[in-house]
């Protein structure tokens, strides 16, 4: 019986992981978002199945991380008079896409959650039902109904 | 209608990365989460990996060991959470660049000898004694370890030293006088005993 430094957990989940956080609450959360994602996982790792799906894992603590950050930023948020037309998509260029999270962030928490796990982790359905709950088809529907949201708003967006 | 689209986003974010690594490590320092830091050296005897815990340096391990290996090793054996965190092996490196410059003869250094345990651990205990620059024979440690006739078992703890150049290991050799096996090959033997002996004598003129 063998077990994985954690450092390669990181290095082989690391990249996909930030992805899903960024896709799930935004580029300016994100890094919170994963932080607090691996030193959870870094704390439980000891005590993992051996076999587990780490990635399935890594991503459902991740779930509850971002459903915990929406809600600080909601209670953080403080109203404004006026609205911006559109956020900058401007920033530091490692800052992800601004008008795909400018699309991303439209849609109902559920569908960017399941569209994130589906199409940027790779999870199927099963799985993702497991960690949002709900049926395995509510999650397949949730994710064909964002998409389609998706691709209308997000190529608006990017062929003006 | 195929188009995903998070094809356009890179795979790796390469600074972010490292940057939000950096944070894991001071965040799992903070919260007593990590267990095993380690990085690895540049030396004259080929890259060498370096594992410490929060007691003390536990693992030296030549290339020929394979540091992969070593780390699975070490993550079975000891613990698993185990973070790439070379600020927290500077001390070490820095004494063993010292030990190859010629101007450090013995280390000064927190050790965890855990992974060593019973007559094997009574002999690492005793190499430190070995003076830089001298050799002693397996059958010498072995009395000095306090069982004579226990040569071969002399030679298996040296051969399985989990902290090689620090404990040194090297300095064990044949009664003929030949070098005798060791750990990190006996091209790297013959350079520590060679860099050793031109140093000590170099001090005493």
């Amino acid at each position: 019986m063998t077990v994985k430094p954690f450092e390669q957990v990181v290095d082989e989940h690391g990249p996909a992981v930030l992805r899903v956080c960024r896709a799930v609450v935004g580029p300016v959360d994100a890094e919170d978002a994963w932080s607090e994602t691996f030193l959870s996982a870094l704390r439980a790792y000891p005590d993992l199945p051996d076999d587990a799906d780490v990635g399935a894992w890594l991503v459902t603590i991740a779930h509850r991380k971002a459903i915990d950050i929406t809600r600080a930023r909601a209670r953080r948020a403080v109203p404004v008079h006026e609205v911006p037309d559109r956020p900058s998509t401007r920033g530091r260029p490692e800052d992800w896409d601004g008008d795909l999270w400018t699309a991303l962030a439209q849609l109902p928490d559920k569908q960017r959650a399941v569209v994130a796990y589906h199409y940027v982790a790779g999870l199927p359905y099963k799985d993702i039902a497991t960690i949002t709950g709900g049926s395995t088809d509510a999650a397949r529907r949730a994710a064909a109904d964002g998409m389609k949201t998706l691709r209308a708003t997000y190529q608006q967006g990017a062929k003006p | 209608m195929t188009h995903n689209p998070f094809d356009s986003l890179p795979e790796v974010d390469e600074p972010t990365t490292r940057r939000l690594h950096a944070r894991l490590v001071s965040t799992a320092t903070q919260e007593g989460l990590l267990d095993i830091a380690y990085r690895t050296l540049d030396s004259p005897v080929g890259p060498l990996l370096l594992a410490t815990t929060t007691t003390g340096l536990i693992r030296v391990a030549f290339e020929r060991q394979d540091h992969n290996a070593t780390l699975t090793s070490l993550a079975t054996l000891i613990s698993p959470r185990v973070l790439h965190a070379p600020a927290k092996l500077d001390p070490v490196a820095r004494q063993l660049d010292e030990y190859f410059a010629g101007t450090r003869h013995h280390f000064d250094l927190p050790l965890d000898f855990r992974l060593s345990k019973g007559f094997r651990r009574a002999v690492l205990t005793h190499l430190p004694a070995i003076h830089y620059g001298t050799t002693e024979s397996y059958a010498q440690v072995a009395t000095a370890a306090g069982s004579p006739k226990a040569v071969r078992a002399v030679g298996s703890a040296c051969a399985t030293n989990p902290l090689p150049l620090i404990v040194p290991c090297h300095r064990v050799v044949r009664s003929d006088g030949s070098y005798g096996q060791y750990a990190g090959g006996e091209t790297a033997k013959h350079t520590l005993l060679t860099l050793e002996a031109t140093q000590a004598k170099t001090q005493q003129h």
